[in-house]
């Protein structure tokens, strides 16, 4: 009971601090200022981006190029994730889970239904595809690397979850990975060796929506695409092929 | 000016209370069950939705009346004075990610507690090694 | 002014979603409740003029964030108010006896 009061007044002191500070914050007023001079960051980004990257999205320009260095931060946070969580559920096989195997053998063997699979092998082409859009595009429309990257892990979700007998290819899922990583590093070391800082874009960027324009924003959202689908496909796979307890 | 925006010069309170309202609901909320719940699916559940206030608030933040998505077109290079801010968008796109890999690490340590001690109970687990 | 009505009944079903995923004892609707708390706030986002955040939450928050949640209750349990399949109690872990 004396739990509950505290978090009761807890809860109503942050959101009564929430409610204050927010009603000084108006929505919708234009904090920026003016892009000539800019005084802001977003006014610089905002400038910058179609004048001299010539890319399209400005997110994609602040997410790959001006802010690259924290993307690569955020790529290696879900690489750790994922190999924290394979550690984490990886076990040896002992006695009692064979024999929740063979309690489970005729579950495990069971097929989804017909309807089901059909839909699934109609949709999983079609999602690697928009996937592959997605991020291909990322410097010119909305979306990018991490959103084509999570629509590709769903299509091979669908996949996993209605054939059994579907199994993502370790070895290749694994190079893949690794070469992506490596990519988005070596683009960064080429801008440290070519023009004195990491991560530092070319100097040739097109014309603003080309599809090859912006220099190398495109490769490195690329290689961030395929490193995303990667991981994730790899999260779901380990997460779906736990052994089932007994019931 | 699209339907939305004259509808915002409009009602200005409305929606103000409508987007700030529900997203400061939505971390009371999710801070209320990280707080009292018992179990550890809803606490990790009351996590996913306290990030899911604090990033329409970022978003909200940006937002900018009359104004456009960052995105520009050809000709069109000095349409930027009526964009809404792009760099809260730039931060919640990265927050989004990182919360899916801690949500997916937190619910991996709770099939792995659940299976050492066959409960999903913070107050059972009192036992200080594995 | 349709589009007023809209967003203020979106708005109220988010909070209600919120509300429900922590009341409900039956976890695999809460987590449900999660999904539409997701697809609302795509919604949101779409017009506060923010698609690439509502590409991400929708094709995060919606698809891949639920399924984990799914595949958790599968190897716990589904009760919020039974922590444990009884019959698994009786039998101690190894490290236990």
């Amino acid at each position: 009971m004396f739990k509950k009061l505290i978090v009761f007044i807890l809860i109503g002191v942050i959101g009564y601090m929430l409610t204050v500070t927010f009603s000084n914050i108006p929505l919708g007023e234009n904090r920026i200022g003016s892009l000539d001079n800019p005084e802001t960051v977003s006014a610089f980004y905002l400038n910058k981006s179609p004048q001299d990257l010539k890319v399209a999205n400005t997110i994609t320009a602040i997410v790959v190029n001006f802010r690259g260095f924290d993307t690569l931060g955020e790529v290696t946070v879900l690489f750790l994730a994922a190999t924290g969580l394979a550690s984490i559920l990886y076990r040896k096989e002992d006695e009692e889970e064979e024999e929740n195997i063979k309690h489970f053998a005729h579950r495990l063997n069971l097929p989804s239904s017909s309807l089901v699979r059909t839909g699934a092998k109609i949709l999983f082409p079609l999602l690697l595809l928009l996937g592959i859009y997605v991020f291909i595009h990322g410097h010119l429309t909305p979306g990018g690397g991490f959103q084509g990257g999570a629509i590709i892990a769903t299509g091979f979700l669908l996949m996993l979850i209605s054939y059994k007998g579907f199994q993502t290819n370790h070895k290749v899922m694994v190079w893949l990975e690794s070469l992506a990583g490596l990519g988005f590093v070596g683009i960064g070391l080429y801008g440290l060796i070519a023009y004195g800082s990491f991560l530092q874009n070319t100097g040739w960027t097109g014309n603003l929506n080309d599809l090859i324009s912006g220099g190398l924003i495109p490769l490195i959202y690329i290689f961030i695409g395929i490193k995303v689908a990667t991981e994730l496909t790899n999260v779901l796979d380990i997460l779906l092929n736990i052994k089932p307890r007994k019931k | 000016m699209t339907e939305f925006q004259i509808l915002f010069e409009q009602h200005k309170d409305l929606i103000t209370i409508a987007v700030y309202g529900t997203s400061i609901a939505l971390i009371v909320i999710g801070l209320y069950a990280v707080l009292m719940k018992k179990h550890l699916i809803k606490i990790v559940i009351g996590l996913s939705i306290m990030d899911a206030g604090i990033h329409l608030l970022f978003v909200a933040i940006g937002y900018i009346s009359g104004g456009t998505a960052p995105i520009f077109s050809r000709g069109n290079e000095n349409a930027g004075a009526r964009m809404v801010d792009p760099v809260p968008q730039a931060l919640v796109l990265t927050a989004i990610v990182i919360g899916f890999a801690i949500t997916a690490l937190a619910l991996s340590l709770i099939i792995r507690l659940y299976k050492h001690h066959h409960t999903a109970n913070i107050d059972q687990l009192n036992s200080l090694k594995w | 002014m349709a589009l007023l009505l809209f967003l203020i009944v979106m708005a109220i079903i988010l909070i209600a979603a919120a509300i429900f995923s922590i009341v409900q004892k039956d976890l695999l609707f809460a987590v449900l409740g999660t999904g539409v708390i997701s697809l609302i706030l795509s919604i949101f986002f779409y017009i506060l003029q923010a698609p690439d955040v509502a590409i991400t939450e929708a094709a995060i928050g919606i698809a891949l964030t639920t399924i984990i949640f799914i595949i958790t209750i599968r190897n716990t349990t589904r009760d919020e108010n039974k922590y444990n399949d009884d019959h698994i109690n009786k039998f101690k872990t190894k490290k236990d006896v």
